[in-house]
């Protein structure tokens, strides 16, 4: 039922509306030319209304159209391989109806309706079916099976069942109350889709990061923020996990950032594989992309149209990862349509509720149990962009005090080049321990001894830097020179980890644990050459130890890593240690 | 819609407050006609039934509440074509040069259209710019926004002058335009980039756009929005690749900040406006490749950090957005060194795909991750040398240490005219690494040691 009122003022993005009776979060068409905008605040008469497209132009008395429906998303097959703007129109059609530049007043909707899917039906006549059952299979791309679902809050007998081609618009099952079900539902984006029952996180997300994977692991169905100042690794991190986790879904959210990177996701992702399936990673991605040029508030709306997209792929019992790039944007469009409310202000001028809404949004994630009964998880994943890399600022405060993993990056380290440049000495993960177990039993049993002996030799290079510092390295003891060296060795061979490199871009667990493995051996024999008197030099002038460092970059890591190892043992055997 | 309006109510800094107008479309051009005679423009700012805010953009001074105001019911629009590359126009688009006014071949909004980030072709052609800092470590590219974070004193001007005079894309003979904005620099500033332009012949592919310290600091806000309007017009429509010049960002941060004190807004850090990302963004991503299309769009701006700080909100939210930073040094201005660009705290984030095999060299990704860790290293330890002395280092030290002097010396400096090649460049980087013994290349894989290290030449 559509209400029609007027404009009465018009202030950037956002309108103020009367006569439209709207509820919150209702979806209207503002002006001649019916911009998108969204109900934000109600006060007598007058809403107001933030606008998904450039206001120019619009004047006070044009018309205002309430279709009484919150802004939500179309969820079917189609969805992967897309790219969407902040509201879910898919960029390619923005750009077949209106060029290269965005213009205004193109409606375009989230699915392709014309194209034909083949649905093949799973349930029969007579078939007990509620919110969530799974009614039928489309085969969405090579290797992801889209489950046909019943709306969260439809029940009923099945009277009607077809299968073959149809268009996500078809009935393909009727229901004998006489409620027809088509292969796409509509949800809006503010509210979580509900699932049976939350599960403890007890996997990891391998995303072949070795700093990642190895020291500071996130498990499938958690939440961790990346924060940094610009130039520090956000997007390439972000990136690299988007290519290389053993997820089945990718979500990754452009909000508020370059479109450049957007446009390198787009040309990259259909060229690489999948590690898991050898499929182009394309297929298992949906991309979100509302740029930092593009409107706030449908930057603002950016985080929840992904967000309900990943909860859609976990109901059918996939993991998803989300990416959010980056979350402080996202504050910042709520800062800046807040503040056009006039609202008061709390801290640096975001808004009282921003804490609120960020834990809302990382709540949505989760290992469920869905309502079909399928395991499925959402990792979410979020960036933050601290005002010049200060993290005592609230965005990057209100994250820490909700995600489980911290990873820090480091201006420092990025400037020297060290990437990723995670700092390895205030990052955390507080899956560590629960995912002890499951790294024992599938990685290797003394993987976990092995990681915490070398974080712990981290810690003590920090120790000992801050001596190095006032008297200089050569005057330490040949044992803690030692220590700096092997550390030094975890840095550069084990954590640095080039996203460029074809090779070194992954590392699957297997090789993570043989390199620090390697380390480790070295670790020992030169402990012990040390002990039985052989000179500090002429360990750290040891070949083995410098050629270590190269064989991450080789295509035949094994033999190459082989070949190290022999080598050291033959030196050690050579000056003299065990 | 030629109704002139004489309802102002109030006078505010760059603002004045209307009512009893007709609807009044928001962003609308607004002429100004003085008491005296004179015209001024403005922009609607907030528009409703009872009153409509509007920007002026030559000051409101002289303005009174006699003044008649007339809303023109359009946005507003640079006239663009061919015939503006070798013209000087004013901050807001006006002939400067005692030419006659821009014939226009069309009418353009200067509020740009975002670029459908599915319309966007990565930058990768590689830009020579004959800087060693630049081509060898912080590579720029077709359709790249990179900036120079410099600071009062410093030679940002020169290092500008010497890019716009020697960049090329090696082995290609495509038309190109330079489109310079200036934002509230000096007189003497602007001509020091007027002679160049004129010496090197640069001005009749120019297009000049100046707002100098002395004019009013609201048409800051459109002077740039003018310039990449007809850069984008040349580089979209005439197939023309424009390196367009904006200086100084700063200036025109300040002029944002005074608009929005003047609007009363809540200010968000260090007083600027809580939407200054936003706002910023508009301008930098201004800058691109589109699939299909031959020209480009490269955004070469300057920046001056106050107080030398790049955290400061200015070049802190310009880094956020641009692709990368060029990063001028006091310190390396100090020592005597030309250019002084610190490249550390430098980054160039399309380097990646200009760079490589077919591009530039198959060795040049390795050889800037191994200058970078060496001079990185070999800082930290001058910092220690004047606490602890030289002695106390080993001698793998003390290599890198002298490292770091060499890079300064040999890789950092240059002659203002020197246009190095990247072969020349990727020359003096093996030159210098060859000084450090070969187990310190670890960034450097074996292949590439055999072929370009100097001591395995001839082998
Ligand atoms: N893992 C990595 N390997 C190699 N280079 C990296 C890596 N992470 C970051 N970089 C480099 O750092 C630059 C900036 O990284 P980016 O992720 O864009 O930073 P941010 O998003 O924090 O501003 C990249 O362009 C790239 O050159
Ligand atoms: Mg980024």
């Amino acid at each position: 039922m559509e209400i029609k009122g007027e404009i009465y003022r018009v202030a950037g993005p956002v309108a103020m509306v009367t006569g439209i009776n709207p509820r919150m979060y209702d979806v209207v068409k503002v002006g001649h030319e019916g911009l998108m905008g969204e109900v934000i605040k109600i006060e007598g008469k007058k809403s107001t209304v933030q606008v998904y497209e450039d206001t120019s132009g619009i004047k006070p008395g044009e018309p205002v159209i309430n279709a009484g429906m919150p802004l939500s998303v179309e969820l079917g097959p189609g969805l992967l391989e897309s790219i969407y703007d902040g509201i879910q129109r898919p960029l390619q059609v923005l750009q077949e109806k209106m060029g290269d530049f965005i213009e205004r007043g193109v409606t375009a909707s989230g699915l392709n309706h014309e194209k034909l899917w083949d649905f093949k039906p799973t349930v029969s006549v007579g078939d007990k079916v509620k919110g969530g059952s799974v009614i039928g299979t489309v085969q969405e791309t090579m290797n992801i099976e889209h489950k046909i679902m019943v709306p969260p809050n439809v029940s009923g007998t099945v009277s009607e069942i077809k299968g073959g081609e149809f268009t996500v618009d078809d009935t393909i099952c009727l229901l004998s109350d006489g409620t027809e079900l088509s292969m796409m539902q509509k949800w809006p984006v503010r509210v979580p889709r509900p699932s049976a029952k939350k599960l403890m996180p007890n996997k990891p997300l391998i995303t072949g990061q070795r700093i990642l994977d190895g020291l500071f692991p996130v498990a499938k169905g958690g939440t961790a923020a990346i924060p940094g100042p610009f130039g520090s690794g956000k997007t390439v991190t972000q990136q690299q996990l988007a290519k290389w986790s053993d997820t089945d879904i990718v979500v990754y959210i452009g909000c508020g950032e370059r479109g450049n990177e957007m446009a390198d996701v787009l040309n990259e992702f259909p060229e690489l594989e999948d590690p898991k399936t050898g499929r182009p990673l394309m297929e298992r991605t949906v991309l979100i992309a509302n740029t930092s040029n593009m409107p706030v508030a449908a930057r603002e709306a950016s985080v929840y149209t992904g967000i309900t997209i990943a909860e859609y792929y976990r109901d059918m019992g996939y993991d998803v990862s989300l990416m959010a790039d980056s979350t402080s944007r996202w504050a910042e469009a709520m800062r800046e349509i807040s503040s056009r409310l006039e609202e008061m202000p709390g801290e640096e001028g975001y808004p009282a509720y921003l804490s609120a809404r960020l834990s809302e949004f990382y709540e949505r994630s989760g290992c469920v149990k869905s309502l079909s009964g399928d395991e499925g998880s959402i990792t979410v994943i979020g960036a933050v962009s601290p005002p010049g890399g200060d993290f005592s600022e609230p965005v990057t405060q209100n994250t820490l005090r909700i995600v489980k993993v911290f990873w820090a990056l480091d201006a420092k380290l990025s400037q020297r080049r060290h990437f990723p440049s995670i700092n390895w000495l205030t990052s955390y993960s507080l899956y560590s321990k629960s995912l002890s177990d499951w790294f024992g039993k599938n990685v290797a049993t003394d993987w976990v001894d092995l990681r915490d002996n070398s974080m712990e030799l981290l810690q003590k290079e920090a120790e000992l830097q801050e001596i190095v510092q006032l008297v200089g390295s050569d005057a330490l003891p040949e044992d803690q020179q030692l220590t700096l060296e092997i550390a030094r060795m975890i840095r550069e061979y084990f954590l640095q980890q080039n996203a460029f490199h074809p090779v070194d871009t992954y590392c699957a667990f297997d090789k993570q644990y043989k390199l620090l493995k390697a380390i480790s051996k070295f670790s020992d024999m030169a402990t012990a050459a040390l002990e039985s008197g052989v000179p500090m030099t002429d360990i750290i002038t040891l070949e083995s130890k410098d050629e270590l460092a190269k064989v991450k970059f080789e295509e035949d890591f094994e033999t190459a890593l082989n070949t190290v190892l022999k080598k050291m043992d033959n030196e050690f055997a050579r000056i003299g240690g065990k | 819609m030629t109704k002139e309006y004489k309802t102002i109510v109030e006078i505010s800094g760059p603002l004045i407050f209307l009512e009893k107008t007709e609807p009044v479309g928001y962003g609308e051009l607004v002429h100004i006609n003085l008491p005296d005679g004179t015209t001024k423009r403005g922009q609607v700012l907030d528009t409703s039934a009872d009153i409509v805010v509007v920007q002026v953009f030559e000051g409101t001074g002289g303005l009174n509440d006699e003044s008649g105001v007339v809303f023109t019911g359009e946005t507003i629009k640079l006239s663009v074509s061919k015939d503006m590359l070798g013209r000087i126009l004013s901050g807001s688009g006006d002939p400067l040069d005692g030419g006659p006014r821009i014939v226009p071949e069309k009418m353009a909004d200067i509020i740009g259209a975002a670029m459908n980030p599915y319309s966007r072709m990565p930058p990768e052609d590689f830009i020579q710019t004959g800087i060693s800092t630049i081509d060898g470590t912080n590579t720029l590219v077709r359709g790249q926004k990179l900036p120079i974070f410099s600071g009062s004193g410093l030679p940002h001007n020169e290092i500008a002058l010497q890019i716009a005079r020697q960049a090329k894309v090696v082995g290609s003979e495509e038309e190109f335009a330079v489109v310079f904005a200036a934002m509230g620099i000096t007189n003497e500033e602007a001509q020091y980039f007027m002679e160049d332009f004129e010496k090197t012949g640069a001005l009749e592919r120019a297009v000049v756009f100046l707002n100098l310290a002395d004019d009013p600091a609201v048409e800051r806000i459109i002077t740039p929005r003018m310039a990449l309007t007809a850069a984008e017009y040349l580089a979209y429509e005439h197939d023309m690749h424009v390196l367009v010049i904006l200086t100084d960002i700063t200036n025109y941060c300040e002029a944002l900040r005074q608009m929005g004190a003047a609007r009363e807004e809540v200010p968000g850090r260090r007083g600027y406006p809580g939407y200054m990302y936003t706002d910023l963004a508009s301008l930098y991503e201004r800058a691109g490749v589109i699939k299909g299309n031959k020209g480009t769009v490269t955004q070469f701006s300057i920046l001056t950090m106050p107080g030398d700080d790049i955290t400061h909100p200015i070049p802190d939210l310009s880094g956020y957005i641009t692709e990368g930073q060029i990063v001028v040094s006091r310190e390396l201005h100090r020592k005597g060194i030309y250019p002084p660009i610190n490249v550390l705290p430098s980054l160039s984030r399309l380097m990646n795909s200009g760079i490589g095999e077919g591009k530039t060299r198959d060795d040049h990704k390795a050889v800037s991750d191994q200058l970078y860790a060496g001079y990185a290293e070999g800082l930290d330890l001058r910092g220690l040398v004047a606490i602890v002395g030289k002695e106390a280092l080993s001698e793998r030290d003390q290599k890198i240490l002298e490292f770091a002097d060499l890079f300064e010396d040999r890789f950092v400096r240059q002659g203002r005219d020197e246009d190095r090649s990247i072969e020349d460049t990727l020359k003096v980087a093996w030159d210098i690494l060859s000084e450090l013994p070969e187990a310190q290349l670890s960034r450097i894989d074996n292949k590439f040691i055999d072929k370009y290290h100097p001591a395995h030449q001839g082998k």
